[in-house]
C-alpha cells in the first residue's frame, strides 16, 4: 500500500489523496466521472508515490482527466498525447506514465501516433474513453461511430465504417489489449489494474456514455435487461460463456466462431473455447465477434503477452555502447578524426 | 617539357559528374587534403534530390566546389578556375559558372553520342571549337582508370567506379597536393575490401602521374598554407557542428540530451551524428512523423531533459502547433530548422533563407519564440549551444536557423577545448515551500520541475494559464496579461545577448545587414569593395528575435541600409516595420547562395544611386 509521510508519520493514501483541488467540470451524468472515481480508487494499490505518477492527455472531454488527478499531469494538443507520453517515458523510465484519450483524439487525429506507440511497446497505460462521438466539439461523428450514424456533421448518415479499436490495437502490435465499461465499476478497476501491472503498452478501451450527444450508445451492454445476452466477459483459462443463465458459449468451427446454446442439440460447455490471453489468433477472433450480427461484445483482457519494452531497450543500448566505446568524452570527440595544428 | 609553377593566393575548383560518379567523395577528399596542407577553405556540395538520377542527364549532375587559399576564405568561390567535367551533362550544367579562360578537364571517354544527346548537344563540344575561350584538357579518364586497375580483376562496374580518384589524382598534381592523406583514408575506409582500396589508390596515382608525364599541362599551381590563428583544426560541416554543439550544451548543462526527430533533407545528418553518441547518454528517437518528433521532445523536456528537435522547412510547418504548446507550457526546447528551398517540398537539396517569417511568426496566436541563426558551418556549433543556453535560462522554445548551404558545406574549425565552453545553467526547482507552477524569476522564467519531485505535483498544458497558479483560466484580463508577459519574457532576452557590432565605420553611407549563411559572400564582397576604395560597413545578425537592443541606433547612423537575403525580403520587412528604416533589398531565390560578385555589383549600384 502506498504511504506518504506527513509531519513525520506514514499515512496510507486513499482515493481522496488522488483528487486534485480543481473542480471537475464534466456534464452531470457523464461516464467520465465513473472512470475518474475508479482510477482514483485503485491508484493507492500500486505501491507508487503520487510524484512518480504522470497523466498525459490530448484534447477532448476525456483529456481534462489530468487536471483532476493530484499527480503530475500534462494536457497536450489534439491527438498527440501518446507522443508526449512516449517522449516522457523514454526520458524518464522511472515514472509511471498514463495516457487518457477519447476515440476521436486517439484514433482520428492521433491515429498515426496510436499505432506506432503500440508497435514500440513503451511501458505506459493508454485508456481510451469511447463514446463513439465528438463530445467537446459538440456532436460530430467519430472514427468509432457506426455506419450511417446521423450526427451534426452527417445529417444524412455517415458513409464510413467504424474502426474496431481492439483489432486495430492487436494488429498494431499491442501487447495488452482490453475493454471495460463505465457502468461496471468493479470490472473496470480490475481491468485497469491488470493493464497497469502489465509491462509494456496497455491499451484499454472503456465504453463511456456521453449523455448529451450520444446518450445510450452502449446501453445494450450496460443495462440489466440486455447486458447478459450481449456481452462476453473474457477471462484467461475460462470458457467463453455468456447469457443470462450462463448457457451460451462461443465455439470455433474452423476459423469461424459460432454461438452455441448448452440446452440445445447436445451442445455442452466442453465444446466452448477455453480462453488463452496469450493467443493473438484467439484475441483477433474474439475482438471481431461484435463486428458480426448476433454476437456479443467482448470485455476483459483479450490479449496479454510479454514483449521487449522500448525504453528498456533504449537504456540497454546506452549501457552497451558505454561498455563498447567507453563513457563518451566531449574533449576526445571534439578532437577526433582528421585534425591539424596551426602553430 | 619544362613545367612552370605559378603561386596563387587562392583557387576554386569544381568537380562535376553524374550523381553516381563519386563527385562528393572526390570533393571531400580534396577538402581534407587541402585542410591538412594548411589552407583555409570553404566548400559547396550541390547535388540533385534524386538518389541516382538517370546517368548522363542534366538533372542528374552532382557538383562539389571548393575554394582553398593561403588567406582567409569565406565562400566556396564565385567562379571555378578549374572545372572537372566527367560527362557532357556535367559540362553543360557547369560551364556557365566557369571563369573566363578557365580550365576544363573533361573525361573525353564519356563524350559519346548517347551522352551528348542526353545533354542536348548537337555536336561534340570537345571537338567543334565551341570551347576555344577556355583551356580545354581532354583526358581519357575512363580508359586510363580501367588500364590502371586491370590487373586486379575487378568487375567492369567496380573498375569504372574508380574514375573519380583518377580525376582527383590529376587535380592533386595540378595543385601540387600530397597523395598520402587520401591514400590513408582509402586504406581505412576499405579495410575490409583491400582490393577496392588498392584499385582506387592505383587510379589516384595514375591520375597524378598522368599530370606529371603528359605533355598537355604547362603550368602547375601552388597555394601556400594560410595564416590562421593558432590551434588544432578540423574540417567541419554545419550539420556536424550542430550535432556537436547541442551535445556540448547537454554536457555543459548537466541535462540529458533527447532528440525527437523525423528524417528530412538537409537536416538528417544531425540525427545520424547524434544517434551514434549513445555512449554520451544521448537518447535519439526517430518518430513516425514530425509532429510526434517534437511532441516527444516536449514530453522529454517536461521530464527534465535538454530537448531537441531537428527538421527543415516543411517539417517545421508541421511542428508549429507543438511549438505553441511549448510556448504555453514554457518548457525549454531547441528547434533546428535547416532551411531549404520552398514552399511545400520545394527544392529539397537546395538552399534558401525563406523560413525567417515562419520561425518568427508562423504560429497561431501571439506566440513569441526566440530565433538565432548560424553564419557559417563552424558557427553552427556556438549558435546551437547558444540556443540551448537561452532555452534553459528563459524556459522557452528557441529556434535555431541554419540552411542547406552551411549544413553541407565545410570549413576549417579551430576546435575549442571542453574547458573553454561556458557552463549552461539548467536547474530544476525542488523547493516545496511557496511553489507555484507559473511563478516567475527575475528573467520572467517559470520554475522547471521534474516529475518525481515530491510535493510539487502540478498540471500544465496548452490552455491559457492563470498567472502564478498555472490553473486553466479563461479570464479576459488574465489572458491579455499572460500574452504580454510571454512577449516581455522573450523581449527581455535582448539584455542577455551581445550588442550588434558593426564592422567598419560606425556611421556612413552604406551598411550591409545580413543574417545566416550569406555571411561569407557579404564578407568577401566587402573586402573587395574596400580594396577598390569603397567605404562600406557591415552588420551580421545572429540574433533575429529579439534583435540586439542597440540595433535601431546602429541602423540610424547610416544613410543607406542594404539587406541581401536568399528570400524576397523577409528580414528587410521586419527591419522596416520595427525601425522605420528605408532598407533596400537584395534578393535571390534560386536555391543557390549569393556570389560575392553579385553583392559587390549591387553595392556599387546602390552607392552610385542607381
Amino acid at each position: 500500500m502506498e504511504t506518504e509521510s506527513t509531519n513525520g508519520t506514514q499515512v496510507k493514501l486513499t482515493a481522496k489523496d488522488y483528487a486534485s483541488d480543481q473542480d471537475v467540470r464534466w456534464c452531470p451524468g457523464c461516464g467520465d466521472y465513473s472512470i475518474l472515481a475508479q482510477v482514483q480508487r485503485i491508484m493507492p494499490s500500486f505501491n507508487l508515490t503520487r510524484e512518480k505518477t504522470v497523466f498525459v492527455a490530448g484534447i477532448g472531454c476525456s483529456s481534462r482527466f489530468p487536471y483532476y488527478m493530484n499527480t503530475y499531469g500534462f494536457h497536450g494538443i489534439h491527438g498527440r498525447a501518446s507522443s508526449i507520453a512516449s517522449g516522457l517515458k523514454m526520458a524518464r523510465p522511472d515514472l509511471d506514465v498514463w495516457v487518457t484519450s477519447g476515440d476521436g483524439d486517439l484514433l482520428s487525429i492521433g491515429g498515426n501516433h496510436f499505432i506506432h506507440t503500440l508497435r514500440r511497446n513503451l511501458d505506459i497505460v493508454i485508456m481510451m474513453f469511447n463514446n463513439k462521438i465528438y463530445g467537446l466539439t459538440k456532436g460530430q461523428y467519430s472514427p468509432t461511430s457506426e455506419h450511417g450514424k446521423v450526427t451534426k456533421s452527417s445529417p444524412f448518415g455517415t458513409l464510413e465504417e467504424p474502426f474496431n479499436p481492439l483489432t486495430l490495437a492487436l494488429s498494431s502490435g499491442g501487447s495488452f489489449v482490453a475493454r471495460a465499461m463505465d457502468r461496471d465499476a468493479k470490472h473496470m478497476q480490475d481491468t485497469i489494474s491488470k493493464g497497469h501491472n502489465h509491462k509494456g503498452t496497455a491499451f484499454i478501451e472503456i465504453f463511456q456514455n456521453c449523455n448529451i450527444y450520444n446518450d445510450g450508445a452502449h446501453f445494450l451492454y450496460t443495462e440489466k435487461e440486455t447486458k447478459p445476452d450481449n456481452t462476453l466477459f473474457v477471462e484467461n483459462g475460462k470458457p467463453l460463456i455468456f447469457g443470462e443463465h450462463k448457457d451460451k458459449g462461443i465455439k470455433l468451427n474452423g476459423f469461424r466462431p459460432e454461438i452455441i446454446n448448452f440446452n440445445e442439440d447436445g451442445n455442452s460447455i466442453n465444446d466452448v473455447i477455453v480462453y488463452d490471453e496469450t493467443s493473438k489468433e484467439l484475441a483477433m477472433i474474439v475482438a471481431q465477434l461484435s463486428d458480426f450480427e448476433g454476437f456479443p461484445m467482448p470485455f476483459g483482457v483479450l490479449y496479454k503477452v510479454n514483449k521487449p519494452v522500448y525504453e528498456e531497450q533504449m537504456e540497454l543500448q546506452l549501457e552497451d555502447s558505454v561498455k563498447k566505446l567507453g563513457k563518451g568524452s566531449l574533449e576526445k570527440l571534439l578532437f577526433e578524426g582528421s585534425t591539424w595544428e596551426i602553430k | 617539357m619544362e613545367k612552370t609553377v605559378e603561386v596563387l593566393k587562392s583557387a576554386t575548383i569544381r568537380f562535376a559528374g553524374d550523381s553516381g560518379d563519386g563527385m562528393q567523395i572526390a570533393g571531400s577528399r580534396f577538402t581534407d587534403t587541402s585542410a591538412f596542407f594548411g589552407n583555409d577553405l570553404s566548400t559547396f556540395p550541390d547535388f540533385p534530390a534524386e538518389i541516382r538520377a538517370p546517368a548522363g542527364t542534366l538533372f542528374g549532375v552532382s557538383g562539389f566546389q571548393i575554394q582553398f587559399a593561403s588567406q582567409d576564405v569565406f565562400t566556396p568561390g564565385d567562379e571555378p578556375d578549374v572545372l572537372i567535367a566527367m560527362n557532357p551533362a556535367a559540362l553543360k550544367v557547369n560551364l556557365k559558372d566557369l571563369k573566363p579562360s578557365g580550365t576544363i578537364i573533361a573525361n573525353e571517354d564519356a563524350f559519346i553520342e548517347k551522352n551528348l544527346h542526353l545533354a542536348g548537344y548537337e555536336s561534340n563540344p570537345l571537338e567543334d571549337g565551341t570551347l576555344t575561350a577556355y583551356k580545354l584538357i581532354k583526358v581519357p579518364i575512363t580508359k586510363a582508370t580501367n588500364n590502371a586497375v586491370k590487373e586486379l580483376g575487378l568487375t567492369a562496374k567496380d573498375a569504372n567506379r574508380c574514375k573519380n580518384f583518377y580525376a582527383l589524382g590529376l587535380t592533386y598534381w595540378l595543385y601540387d597536393r600530397p597523395l598520402d592523406v587520401t591514400m590513408h583514408w582509402l586504406e581505412d575506409k576499405f579495410k575490409k575490401k583491400p582490393v577496392i582500396a588498392d584499385a582506387n589508390i592505383r587510379a589516384l596515382k595514375a591520375g597524378y602521374y598522368f599530370g606529371e608525364t603528359a605533355e598537355i599541362f604547362t603550368t602547375r599551381y601552388k597555394v601556400k598554407p594560410a595564416n590562421l590563428p593558432k590551434g588544432i583544426y578540423k574540417n567541419i560541416t554545419g550539420n556536424h557542428a550542430t550535432a556537436l554543439g547541442i551535445l556540448a550544451a547537454s554536457l555543459k548543462s548537466g541535462l540529458p540530451l533527447f532528440l525527437g526527430t523525423y528524417p528530412i533533407t538537409p537536416a538528417s545528418d544531425i540525427l545520424h551524428d547524434l544517434s551514434s553518441y549513445k555512449n554520451f547518454g544521448v537518447k535519439t528517437f526517430q518518430a513516425e512523423d514530425e509532429i510526434a518528433a517534437i511532441c516527444a521532445a516536449i514530453g522529454a523536456s517536461f521530464g527534465g531533459s535538454l530537448a531537441f528537435t531537428s527538421t527543415s522547412g516543411p517539417g517545421m510547418a508541421l511542428k508549429s502547433e507543438a511549438i505553441g504548446l511549448a510556448v504555453m507550457t514554457e518548457l525549454p526546447l531547441v528547434i533546428a530548422d535547416i532551411q531549404r528551398g520552398g514552399p511545400s517540398t520545394g527544392l529539397p537539396t537546395k538552399t534558401e533563407q525563406a523560413d525567417l517569417f515562419q520561425a518568427i511568426l508562423g504560429r497561431n496566436g501571439e506566440c513569441p519564440v526566440p530565433v538565432v541563426a548560424a553564419s557559417s558551418p563552424a558557427d553552427c556549433f556556438m549558435m546551437i549551444f547558444e540556443a540551448a543556453r537561452l532555452a534553459c535560462k528563459f524556459m522557452t522554445p528557441v529556434i535555431f536557423l541554419s540552411d542547406g548551404y552551411i549544413a553541407n558545406g565545410a570549413e576549417p574549425w579551430r576546435i575549442p577545448h571542453e574547458s573553454e565552453l561556458p557552463i549552461i545553467e539548467g536547474e530544476y526547482w525542488t523547493k516545496k515551500e511557496g511553489f507555484h507552477p507559473y511563478q516567475r524569476d527575475e528573467f520572467l522564467a517559470r520554475p522547471w520541475v521534474k516529475p518525481g519531485t515530491p510535493g510539487l505535483e502540478h498540471r500544465i498544458g496548452g490552455l491559457e494559464k492563470q498567472h502564478i497558479t498555472g490553473n486553466v483560466s479563461y479570464d479576459p484580463q488574465n489572458h491579455e496579461y499572460m500574452v504580454k508577459l510571454r512577449a516581455e519574457k522573450v523581449k527581455n532576452i535582448e539584455n542577455h545577448i551581445p550588442l550588434a557590432e558593426v564592422e567598419g565605420d560606425k556611421e556612413g553611407e552604406l551598411l550591409i545587414v545580413g543574417w545566416g549563411s550569406t555571411y561569407g559572400s557579404i564578407t568577401t564582397a566587402r573586402e573587395r569593395l574596400l580594396a577598390k576604395g569603397y567605404n562600406v560597413s557591415r552588420l551580421h545578425l545572429k540574433y533575429l528575435n529579439p534583435f540586439p537592443k542597440n540595433l535601431g541606433e546602429v541602423l540610424s547612423k547610416f544613410n543607406k541600409v542594404l539587406i541581401p537575403e536568399l528570400n524576397l525580403g523577409q528580414l528587410r520587412k521586419i527591419i522596416r516595420a520595427e525601425f522605420l528604416v528605408d532598407a533596400i533589398g537584395m534578393n535571390k531565390v534560386q536555391g543557390l547562395p549569393f556570389k560575392a560578385s553579385e553583392i559587390e555589383k549591387k553595392v556599387i549600384e546602390v552607392l552610385s544611386g542607381n
